[in-house]
Order: C-alpha cells, then structure tokens, then sequence
C-alpha cells in the first residue's frame, strides 16, 4: 500500500499536537526508547497509583508515526489498570505486524487507525517503539530499542 | 557546487546520459506504478548490463578456487582474479599491483589497518586524529584499537558549511601523534575534503594517513601517488560493482611492516605448529578464499567507469548538483546541510516540520528513493543538530528530470503536512 494512506488526519493531528507531551515532575517510573535505524528517541514517564496509571507524559525527537503512536498511547492509557494497559501493548504489537484481527474484538479503540502500518514492514517499529517504551517502564527498565 | 565557474574547468565531452541509462536494466523498474528515479547512490549504487554479464561469466564459466590447483578453471579464475588487480592499480593509479589489497569494503580496509597498523604500532599515550565528518566506519575500529592501546583520539572540527577546518587540523598535532584517519567525500554531506593538503601536513609530522575512497571513487578521479596517501579504501558495490568485495590501498613499504588482519590459508609461506612465515603481500592480507567472482567483477565495473571517463562523470555529476542546490534554495521550509564550496553530489537535507523518516516513506510513493536517518555518522548529525537528514545522493545515471520529480514529490509532502 502508499504509506500516503498511513497519514491520516487523526495522526498527522496528533503529530501536530501531541497529548500528555513532557516529563512528570513526580513520575514514578520512567524509560528512554529507541530506534536506532530512523533516530527515533523518546522519553516516557508515569506516575502509577495502586497499580493505576495516574499520569503519564513524553517528549523526544520523532516521526509522525511514533510521535502520533505516542500521542494516542498516552491518551489510551490514562487511568487505566497497569493490566490493561499491558493487554493493549500486547494488542496493539500483535496489529502492527498483521496478528491481530481489527474485526474481533479488542480493546485498541481508535489506535486500529495504525493497522496499515503492518504493511509497511520500515514503519512497524516506528509505530511500536512508544509501545515498547511503555513496557519497558512498567517492567522497571531504563531503556527500550527496537532493535 | 555554487559559484561554480565552468570557464575555469577542464573541457569534457558531455555523458550521453539517456545512452547511458540504457545499461542499467533496475532504471526500467517501475515503483508503485511510477518509473523508479534512485537517488541513494551514496549507499549502494545500481549495476550495469556489461557487469552483471561479466559476473554471469564468471560463474557460469571461469569459478574455481585460486592460487591452489593446476586445473583449467583455477588457472583461469587465479588470471582474472589479478587481472582483476590490476585493473584496480590502474584506477587508482597505484605504483605497484602488490599494494592493492581485496577486502570485503571499505570497512574490512579499514580495520585491517587499524588492527595490522594500529594493534603494532600503536602505544599509550598516542593520539589518533579522525574527523567530525566520518562515517561510524572510520570511527569505531580506531576506537576499539586506541582503547587497547590507551591511545588517544583527536578530531577536527567542521564550520557551518560541512568543511573541515584545515588550520585546527594543523593544532591537533603533537608528539605523540600516530596517526590520521580522513574521509576523501562526507557520506553525509557531500564535502570534498583537502586530503591531499591534510596529507602533506599529517607527512611534516611523519605521519601516515589512512583515506576513507567509500563515497569518492564513484565520483572523482582518484590517484592515490597525487594524494601521497599512504592507505586508501573504498568499496565495490559503490562504483557499480557488487557487494562483498572493496579495495585497500597501502604502500609497499608500510603494508610490508604491518601484522596480518587475520589468519588463515594463502597467506603463509610455511606453517609447522612452532612457527608460521606469512607470504609476501598482498597474499599476507588475503587470508582464507577470498570473493574472486566479486573482484573480477569489480574489474569489469572499473572497466566500466573508466570507459565513460570519471572527469566526464565528475562534471555531469557537479551539473546536476548545481541545479539541485539551485531548485533546493528556492523551495521554502526546505533547508540544505551542508554547503562546502567543493561538494560531492549529495545533497543533505531537513523539511521544516517534517522528520526525515516520513518524508522517506512518501517519497517512496512517487517511487522516489532516498536515504533518511544518521548515514552512519552521528558526529555529524550532532555538530549540525538535527536527529536525521534526508540524503539524496546521486549518480552519472540521474537526471536533471529527476531533480524536478524529486522537488514535486518533496512539494506534495509539505502539503500532507501543512
């Protein structure tokens, strides 16, 4: 497919004006990720409450498609359990490199819009990396790459 | 090249260009429905008819193993194969075919210097001095020796436009300096560095100087006695050759001194469990089977290039990167990096707005094919800050309608993201 249909207006929106953008001052967990073939780098942080996800921010020098990833993430994961916040990483892993089916259920919401990414095999870890970031603070580790 | 004054260049016949293209059965590909316009040479250049024959008839009539059997195949395959060198004394001009070494690309070169140079000569306390425009290439292997050894590196700095600064060059010598290690062309930028003035003065020192050819012997004539250059590399599938396969030029006399890279069958004289003579070179470097299919075709590519002239190539190249640079400074949210007054064919470069990793995935449906991210030389993407450039890096091949479709597309993209 043209990677022209992958920037939909949803995600050039969120590139544009990325949510929860810059660092918690109280965060309690933190991690750095990166993708070290396009140089994407961002930072996450979270305050977790009795295993809630109270807070969550980020910032970093990235392409639209992890930068929107990102954006969307944190919206998504805002005050939910550390639990389904995990299940989404899961889903929406299993999305971007074709092994989810967008047609039963799950609980990705309108993060279905980075599906066509699964076509596109350069763009996956750009799409995956804020994913993996979360994962990666959550597990308590300082760094993620998608490499 | 701005300010370019082609009264004050040698006369060449123009390249027939649109003859040229005829060679390269790739340049017929169709990208998404859209003719393939490959603007990422820089990488990895596109081989033509008369290369992929010679490798055809290498494999399909001339493979055997070298220097070993007095069988038909080998002998035929052991007389391209040094044909081969030959043909790579020539286009560098060396004084002797011994001094050129094969190596699987510049990279192999360049740590089989670092490591037969470097791990011997080398001591605590010596200073290496690199460049800021190297590629992790020539950066890394010299790292890992001068680590080692407790030896020091030492770089020298760029101005605003991409060129070295020649004068803190000089600075950076001291007593304890062993060595320079310099890119002849910036992968990143395009710069055409002094090399043979740095050369010179790296000699007063008596110092010897390694030269990174990876992004120059496609484009510039090279002669490496001019130069006086004691080490130069450069890589096959570049100069229209195939993959696996490079070049190392090194003096006699310092390649006699040197420790080989690596072990193994045809670089040995005598071998007894006590103690082991190491042929003469370039066999001493040239250790297991080495890629003889890939060096004879390599001889073909030089052939090629040779054939068309790299003066001609050079100045078709230099037209093409005028115009480029001249549609690039009149698009608006466009911003070049690097504009050294002498310059490669390259053109680096940010849209405001824009990461370079989307603007690669766009052009890629116009069936526009650059290169987006570090190239392999972080240094320069820090000393410049900026994360990542596109690269648009272009060939004897490429078209002045090429630039325009590449300019469109850019166009299109500021458009999404407007």
């Amino acid at each position: 497919m043209d990677s022209r249909a992958l920037y939909q207006e949803m995600i050039l929106e969120h590139n544009k004006k990325p949510r929860n953008w810059g660092m918690l001052a109280d965060a309690t967990h933190k991690a750095e990720g990166l993708n070290p073939l396009c140089g994407d780098h961002i930072h996450l942080s979270l305050k977790l409450n009795g295993g809630q996800v109270e807070a969550v921010g980020f910032e970093g020098e990235a392409c639209a498609i992890c930068k929107a990833s990102a954006s969307m993430m944190t919206v998504a994961v805002k005050g939910k359990s550390r639990t389904d916040a995990e299940l989404m990483v899961q889903e929406f892993r299993d999305m971007t490199t074709g092994k989810l089916d967008t047609h039963a259920p799950h609980h990705l919401g309108r993060l279905t819009v980075f599906a066509g990414v699964s076509d596109l095999p350069t763009r996956v870890k750009c799409a995956i990396l804020p994913w993996h970031t979360l994962h990666a603070a959550f597990a308590g580790s300082d760094t993620a790459s998608t490499e | 090249m701005s300010g370019r004054d082609s009264m004050q260049q040698p006369l060449v016949k123009p390249i027939d260009v649109a003859a040229l293209r005829r060679d390269f059965p790739v340049l017929d590909l169709k990208v998404k429905d859209k003719p393939l316009i490959f603007l990422d040479n820089a990488a990895s250049s596109q081989m033509p008819k008369q290369v992929i024959e010679r490798w055809v008839k290498y494999r399909s009539a001339q493979h055997a193993n070298i220097h070993r059997a007095v069988h038909y195949l080998s002998e035929t395959a052991t007389a391209e194969y040094e044909a081969a060198r030959r043909k790579v004394q020539a286009f560098l001009n060396a004084r002797e075919e011994r001094e050129c070494i094969f190596t699987s690309g510049t990279t192999d070169g360049i740590n089989l210097v670092a490591h037969g140079y470097g791990r011997k000569f080398f001591a605590a306390g010596d200073e290496i001095i690199l460049t800021t425009l190297e590629h992790h290439s020539n950066i890394v292997p010299w790292q890992m020796v001068a680590e080692e050894k407790g030896a020091k590196i030492r770089v020298v700095p760029v101005n605003d436009r991409g060129e070295l600064l020649v004068d803190e060059y000089r600075k950076l010598f001291s007593r304890n300096t062993r060595f320079v290690a310099m890119t002849h062309v910036s992968n990143a930028l395009g710069t055409i560095n002094p090399v043979k003035e740095m050369v010179a003065i790296a000699h007063e020192h008596g110092v010897p100087v390694l030269v990174d050819g990876a992004q120059a012997a496609p484009h510039l004539k090279v002669d490496v006695q001019d130069l006086d250059c004691d080490f130069y590399a450069f890589s096959g599938h570049k100069v229209c050759g195939p993959t696996g396969i490079g070049v190392l030029y090194g003096k006699a006399a310092l390649l006699e001194k040197m420790q080989p890279f690596k072990g193994g069958g045809d670089m040995i004289l005598s071998v007894t469990f006590d103690k082991t003579t190491y042929a003469q070179i370039p066999a001493k470097f040239e250790a297991g089977t080495p890629p003889i299919g890939e060096a004879i075709t390599l001889g073909a590519a030089l052939d090629y290039l040779s054939g068309i002239g790299l003066d001609r190539i050079a100045a078709h190249e230099t037209d093409l990167l005028d115009y480029a640079t001249d549609r690039f400074n009149r698009l608006p949210g466009v911003r070049l990096i690097g504009t050294a007054e002498k310059k490669a064919a390259v053109l680096s470069f940010a849209v405001e707005g824009v990461h370079p990793h989307d603007v690669g995935s766009l052009l890629n449906d116009d069936g526009v094919a650059i290169r987006t991210g570090h190239h392999c030389a972080q240094p320069v993407m820090q000393r410049f800050k900026v994360p990542a450039t596109c690269r648009a890096s272009f060939a004897f091949y490429n078209t002045t309608d090429e630039v325009d479709a590449l300019v469109a597309s850019i166009g299109r993209v500021q458009k999404l993201f407007a």
